[in-house]
């Protein structure tokens, strides 16, 4: 009898046709937005997990996620290296600062100060020059995408950014010796690299300016011990690289509203899928109300109709759910390859067949309902 | 108004052929569709008996409660009282999944709008009784096929119903009401959508083909042009038979 379902499921195309794009739809829109959502949630810890080279951030316990920036006193370096398990431990800036370009425009930056020594932080992937060059005069590491993004110059010839350039970071001389390659970040400024007492001198005159220490644990010391030992010993937090990603795109994802709009964009999938889907499934169901009426007087039970409801909702599902995820795929290509935030890992396309099988199997329950209560007799009936 | 029922003896016409076993033997069934100020009773209180062999038809105005009957003889209306047996079951006494499982097995229906699923051919559609009682699809779809053949619609097996004449479809659903080897077979109003000379060689082949020494066929029809393929006729008014007869013509008396 699933044969029968089947044929007559793809026997009404339009019906049939209109069922799978509202599936497919929703699936696409569960699976697009939440690959988004999740997408700029890791975007918002790709300058931590960038940094990888240290095992622990050691920071003000007020801070909120990574760009937010209060400053420690200096002393707390000395301490956090006296910890046992600690390998070694550098100091690290960051703040906002402003460039002038050469071409007179300005550009809001996050300076990134690296210890002079082991320069140890610095950005994965160098394109042009070296990390070491940052211990040139004035030397600077820009962004490669940003360089000819955010940072061109659109007077005087509307070109990029380039190494041997120069420009003013708050006033004081700074000269490109290179360009980077980073994870795509949420945050919209350009980061910029020196070395920790170059970052000083263009920082702001502030009492404290450290803002980061980073660690690294000895082989085979605990990260959870040591953590737990440096802020017994500083009264500072001390995270992992990805407690601190985590902890970013908590604070991003809540305050930034992001969270709710992205997930109310999910729950909207959701409920225009399952309102397609149940109207249509119910419309058709009851389009063939007759033709169920009779395989009843016939003798067709009805666990058999309900099948017959079921194999029809579940493969109008299926096929909604290949396409929308393939149409989502597609998209994310596309965004991803435009530099937008998306990704998708396994846990979405899961997700996202849940949720489609939900509305199918909603459907299905309104569908069956109706059909059992079908009386077969309305096969007699003119 | 008269009750006519096979204990009737000043009534010979309302007593099937006393020699063949009983197919359906109704005795003061009746059946009431709604409540209270609503209520409405279709049947008030049927005697009938059809035997093996036979072919009955009900007659009578719209209204009269032939479809009722037919459908609580089908065991897909419950009665509210009386009896009602076929080829000695009482559907009454039958679970639902019971009474479902024993009428796709025992019973087959011709319906006035023919009922084929516009989306299967006619083999398919003919096959569907074969593959509710759980034949696999090809073994049913062959059977199929031959009872297409019987019915002389071999060729047009794999004719959509919108490819077929209504006499054409009407065959179809003859030979899905036949393929199951049912006891009983219900028909309503089997040519009431076809025109005279094919109503005509559908109820030829009906005779033919479905009636025999172990089966019945009970009819409900308005089309007076075909009672002359009864054995009997059940006139029936305002939720009774009222009249039994062998003649058509004796309806007019």
């Amino acid at each position: 009898m699933m044969f029968v379902a089947l044929k007559m499921l793809v026997g009404d195309r339009l019906k049939y046709l209109g069922l799978v794009v509202g599936l497919a739809f929703a699936a696409m829109l569960i699976t697009q937005q939440a690959s988004i959502l999740v997408g700029l949630a890791h975007q918002t810890g790709s300058f931590v997990r960038d940094t990888s080279q240290a095992d622990l951030w050691v920071m003000d316990p007020e801070v909120r996620f990574s760009q937010d920036s209060l400053a420690l006193q200096d002393t707390v370096l000395q301490r956090v290296r006296g910890v046992a398990g600690v390998e070694w431990a550098v100091p690290m800036y960051q703040g906002f600062l402003r460039a002038k370009l050469p071409d007179g425009s300005q550009q809001l930056c996050i300076l990134v100060g690296l210890d002079d020594a082991t320069l140890m932080g610095g950005p994965p992937t160098m394109v042009q020059g070296r990390l070491a060059d940052l211990r040139q005069n004035a030397g600077i590491l820009i962004d490669e995408d940003a360089r000819k993004t955010k940072m061109r110059m659109r007077r005087g010839g509307d070109r990029g950014l380039e190494v041997g350039d120069r420009l003013t970071i708050n006033d004081q001389d700074a000269r490109v010796v290179g360009t980077y390659r980073a994870s795509k970040s949420f945050f919209w400024e350009p980061v910029v690299y020196t070395t920790y007492t170059r970052a000083l001198r263009y920082a702001p005159r502030e009492r404290k300016l450290l803002t980061y220490v980073m660690v690294k644990l000895r082989p085979g010391a605990d990260a959870a011990g040591v953590a737990a030992e440096i802020e017994q010993a500083t009264s500072l937090k001390a995270r992992t690289n990805e407690q601190f990603a985590e902890i970013t795109a908590n604070y991003i994802l809540k305050e930034t509203g992001i969270l709710v709009n992205f997930g109310l964009a999910v729950g909207l999938g959701f409920v225009i899928g399952a309102l397609v889907a149940g109207q249509m499934l119910y419309n058709f169901t009851l389009d063939n109300i007759r033709h169920f009426g009779a395989l009843k007087a016939m003798g067709a039970g009805n666990g058999t109709l309900v099948a017959m409801v079921a194999v029809q909702s579940l493969t109008v599902g299926a096929l909604g759910y290949g396409v929308g995820i393939g149409m989502g795929s597609l998209l994310g290509k596309i965004v991803g390859d435009a530099g937008l935030a998306f990704r998708m890992p396994w846990q979405i396309p899961v997700f996202s067949a849940g949720a489609i099988l939900l509305m199918c199997l909603l459907a299905g329950v309104l569908s069956s309902v109706r059909v059992l209560r079908q009386e077969a007799a309305v096969v007699f009936r003119g | 108004m008269t009750t006519a029922t096979m204990d009737t003896p000043r009534k010979p016409d309302a007593l099937p052929d006393s020699r063949a076993p009983l197919a359906v033997s109704c005795r003061g069934v009746t059946k009431a569709y709604g409540q209270g100020q609503s209520k409405v009773m279709a049947l008030r209180g049927v005697d009938l008996t059809i035997a093996c062999g036979e072919l009955m038809m009900l007659v009578g105005p719209s209204g009269c409660g032939k479809t009722t009957l037919i459908s609580v003889i089908a065991g897909i209306l419950d009665r509210d009282e009386g009896e009602c047996g076929v080829f000695g079951n009482d559907f009454a006494h039958m679970s639902q999944r019971a009474k479902t499982r024993w009428r796709g097995s025992n019973i087959g229906f011709v319906f006035q709008a023919f009922n084929l699923l516009p989306t299967l051919n006619a083999a398919e559609n003919a096959a569907v009784p074969l593959m509710i009682l759980g034949e696999g699809r090809h073994a049913a779809v062959k059977r199929a096929r031959e009872m297409l053949d019987r019915v002389g619609l071999g060729d047009r097996w794999k004719s959509l119903p919108s490819q077929l004449s209504g006499g054409q479809q009407q065959r179809v659903a003859i030979a899905r009401a036949l393929i199951h080897g049912p006891k009983l077979i219900v028909c309503d109003e089997p040519t009431s959508a076809l025109d005279h000379e094919t109503g005509h060689v559908i109820m030829r082949l009906m005779k033919t083909i479905a009636v025999a020494e172990d089966r019945a066929l009970v009819i409900v029809t308005h089309d007076a042009r075909i009672f002359g393929f009864a054995d009997r006729i059940a006139r029936m008014d305002d939720g009774r038979v009222e009249r039994i007869v062998r003649d058509p013509a004796d309806l007019q008396t």
